[in-house]
């Protein structure tokens, strides 16, 4: 059990998680009975991960979801007849019938930024997001997520490094669902576990089995706190499986179906439902009369969004500009003289630690450290040609990086202090590193035919 | 009062409206303790620190996104592009995140992407380019283009507090050549007006930016011959003010347009299309253009004079325009 969370959280983020899956089986409904727009993005199985982070943020903070996130929305504080007439394409609905999905957020009062489809483009605004907070004095926290696939986008990276050298409270949830539309994890980075990126942008990670609600939103609420006390960013892997095609039309047939049966094992609402049981949180009525609530709730929103007219066409022309339609006052939680002149003023010079020489030991001079490195290839060619290894040596996994010191403000980046996760599917079972490890996991007797094989 | 340069004018807009509003900031490359490639932005960070003067890592997606994400908690940002030609690097994120944000969600950005643009200074395909119809074709953004040291300072005001995101495009060629006296008292200058620069009878020339100062010229060796010239200069390009060249036309009845832009796709065309819907019936001869040719900006000096509109050339076509 969770000691940093209520019976009362505890039941809420079965209340969220089951409501997103359950307003999302309402959202197929109305695709197959034409009722929906545009498409109908599904988070079936990742429930979890959408939940369980955005629980850790404080009503002051700021999110922003990709397009499985419609369980960060509800979390929010967005109503299920937001996200309804969203894809209804709905006057009522947040942006007018503007834009559909979960395109849609709030600056005045939920702080919700609305995602874009190129992927990646979020992550450079939620780290203005967290400076403009940190300059006002706000102390809150951006939020965001990528999956597998969007982190390969080159936003991605000018995004996070961007967020890394200006030290931004941003947490970045990276959904590892093991596949991008078609594309399986393998094709988009040669890398065990993508939290291990953290280390080249100097900033710390964790990596969690995003099946796991209460393990999810531990990990979040480090990480909101981390960032409060400013030590972000912080990367979090959640690794899971998207259960179903990219989209509504996507009968997703190039998943092998042994890895659905994998994954459906460890959905994560039974899995949590299993965990309030075991624990004592809660009873079968308990369940049902949550169960109620959420029915009754999105009965009502569907109706309401059902019973929405469309959008007036005229009013395609209105809202390209702000034409004096919203004031912009920032929220300044610190005097303002704090950051005029001549309170503000420096002398605008660069510090240079160690003169840029930080990889050297300190006091060695630079000559020392270069012949070093020039003396090794020379042994190498000095030595004796039988001491050399006549076969090739055995290809072994990429070791996990040792962790460094480096410019974090601890000095140690987290990345290797988690466990990694084992997720056999991961790679897709066909995967060759992935046989191979299992290989070297067994005794060395498993291991005799299949020498004598090769001699 | 000493005469200022375009770029003094602009530094000196920035520094008001620091002064005026802490919810400005600055971000771009080497702007802080550099002072900027060009100086736009030195002493900024001296004066009001690096809260507000920030230095970033060499990431345009980074800067715009970030911009982005500050506008959305009230502050109003000004980018610097080292060189214009670089906001090819975040082409998204300004023209699907920014401009899209209050159409789609009903969330304002004011920010300004302010950098210096055009050719002339040898600057070869990649420091000399002239972008700015990738952007006048972009609903949800403002672009502004000025062509004197007044304008860039009552513009950049503008631009900063518009409560939509505005591209601002300085010719650098401009920078340190045009000079004039400032007003010591505040002004601003309205996004989206025109200005006559010269009145004249006998055809209309539209410009802007260093063309307007080529058409100007043009205009006074076409007064030797007996040919009077009015010349527009645009000031901004979106929105565009239809009314300034609508009602010149009516007046000249003849129509040469000016730009240093390439010509396939350049603002010419949609103003020869504004002047056929609106003033088709007071037209007296065919819309001419004078542009850039459909080539990169080249490198050499040679080339590159071939490949600007020149006095000459805007001679020779208003004299070509004046026989009809």
């Amino acid at each position: 059990m969770n000691h940093q969370l209520s019976r009362e959280r505890h039941l809420e983020l079965y209340y969220f998680m089951q409501l997103n899956r359950q307003l999302e089986e309402r959202l197929v409904r109305l695709f197959r009975q034409n009722k929906i727009v545009g498409g109908v993005y599904s988070s079936l199985g990742q429930e979890a991960i959408s939940v369980g982070t955005a629980y850790a943020l404080e009503p002051r903070d700021w999110l922003a979801p990709m397009i499985r996130n419609i369980g960060t929305l509800l979390v929010k504080g967005f109503k299920p007849r937001d996200i309804f007439t969203q894809h209804m394409a709905k006057a009522t609905s947040p942006t007018h019938g503007k834009d559909g999905t979960s395109h849609f957020g709030d600056l005045k009062k939920l702080h919700v930024v609305s995602p874009i489809s190129m992927l990646g483009d979020l992550i450079p605004v939620m780290a203005g997001v967290g400076m403009a907070g940190r300059y006002l004095r706000q102390k809150i926290v951006a939020m965001t997520w990528i999956g597998d696939g969007g982190s390969s986008t080159g936003a991605f990276h000018e995004g996070l490094n961007f967020a890394a050298v200006q030290r931004a409270p941003l947490v970045l949830i990276l959904e590892n669902n093991q596949w991008a539309y078609s594309t399986p994890v393998s094709r988009q980075a040669p890398l065990k576990n993508f939290a291990d990126r953290a280390l080249a942008y100097g900033i710390k990670s964790r990596v969690v089995d995003g099946n796991d609600v209460v393990a999810v939103h531990e990990v979040a609420k480090y990480a909101v706190d981390e960032c409060r006390s400013g030590r972000g960013p912080i990367l979090i892997e959640a690794q899971t499986m998207r259960m179903k095609g990219h989209a509504q039309h996507d009968p997703a047939e190039y998943v092998p179906k042994d890895m659905f049966e994998f994954w459906k094992a460890r959905d994560p609402i039974p899995l949590y439902e299993k965990y309030l049981t075991e624990r004592g949180l809660w009873d079968a009525k308990t369940k049902a009369e949550i169960d109620a609530r959420i029915e009754r709730e999105l009965d009502e929103d569907q109706k309401f969004a059902e019973e929405s007219p469309l959008p007036d066409p005229q009013t395609a022309k209105q809202g390209v500009y702000c034409e004096g339609c919203h004031t912009i006052q920032a929220d300044w939680q610190r005097p303002k003289e704090q950051v005029m002149p001549p309170a503000a003023s420096v002398q605008a010079v660069w510090k240079i630690a160690d003169f840029g020489a930080a990889i050297m030991p300190s006091g060695a001079p630079n000559r020392q450290v270069q012949s070093e490195s020039q003396s090794k290839p020379a042994q190498n060619r000095q030595q004796p040609p039988h001491q050399r290894s006549t076969r090739p040596a055995p290809h072994r996994p990429a070791e996990r990086p040792p962790a460094v010191a480096a410019s974090g403000e601890d000095g140690v980046h987290d990345v290797s202090e988690a466990p990694p996760l084992r997720v056999p599917f991961g790679r897709g079972p066909k995967d060759r590193a992935y046989e191979r490890e299992q290989q070297q996991s067994r005794p060395a007797k498993h291991d005799r035919p299949h020498r004598r094989r090769r001699r | 009062m000493p005469e200022v340069t375009m770029l003094e004018a602009i530094r000196e807009a920035l520094f008001e409206e620091f002064n005026r509003d802490p919810a400005v900031v600055t971000l771009g490359e080497d702007i802080g303790v550099f002072g900027g490639a060009f100086k736009a932005t030195e002493g900024l960070l001296a004066k009001f620190g690096p809260e507000r003067v920030i230095d970033t890592p060499i990431s345009e997606t980074g800067i715009v996104g970030a911009a982005c994400g500050m506008s959305y908690l009230g502050l109003r940002p000004v980018v610097e592009m080292q060189f214009i030609d670089f906001i090819a690097c975040c082409f998204n994120q300004v023209t699907n995140f920014v401009a899209k944000s209050h159409y789609r969600w009903g969330a304002p950005v004011p920010m300004v992407i302010r950098g210096p643009s055009g050719g002339g200074v040898h600057g070869g395909p990649f420091h000399s380019a002239n972008p700015e119809m990738y952007f006048v074709h972009t609903p949800g953004l403002k672009v502004v283009y000025p062509s004197t040291a007044y304008d860039a300072k009552g513009l950049l005001k503008s631009a900063i507090r518009d409560n939509n995101p505005v591209l601002f495009f300085e010719h650098k060629f401009l920078y340190r050549r045009v000079k004039e006296q400032l007003p010591d008292s505040e002004y601003t200058i309205p996004i989206g007006k025109a200005a006559v620069r010269r009145e004249g009878r006998d055809l209309t020339i539209v410009s802007y930016a260093a063309a307007a100062h080529t058409s100007l010229e043009a205009a006074k060796l076409l007064a030797n011959d007996g040919i009077d010239a009015e010349v527009i200069d645009l000031r901004t390009l979106l929105p565009l003010d239809r009314e300034a060249i609508v009602s010149s036309v009516k007046k000249t009845s003849k129509l040469l347009i000016v730009h240093e832009d390439t010509r396939t796709g350049g603002i010419a065309g949609e103003i020869a299309a504004i002047v056929c819907e609106d003033a088709f019936g007071h037209l007296d001869g065919p819309i001419a253009r004078v542009t850039a040719l459909d080539t990169p900006v080249p490198y050499s000096p040679p080339l590159e004079e071939y490949f600007l509109p020149s006095v000459e050339k805007v001679a020779a076509a208003a004299r070509e325009l004046a026989q009809y």
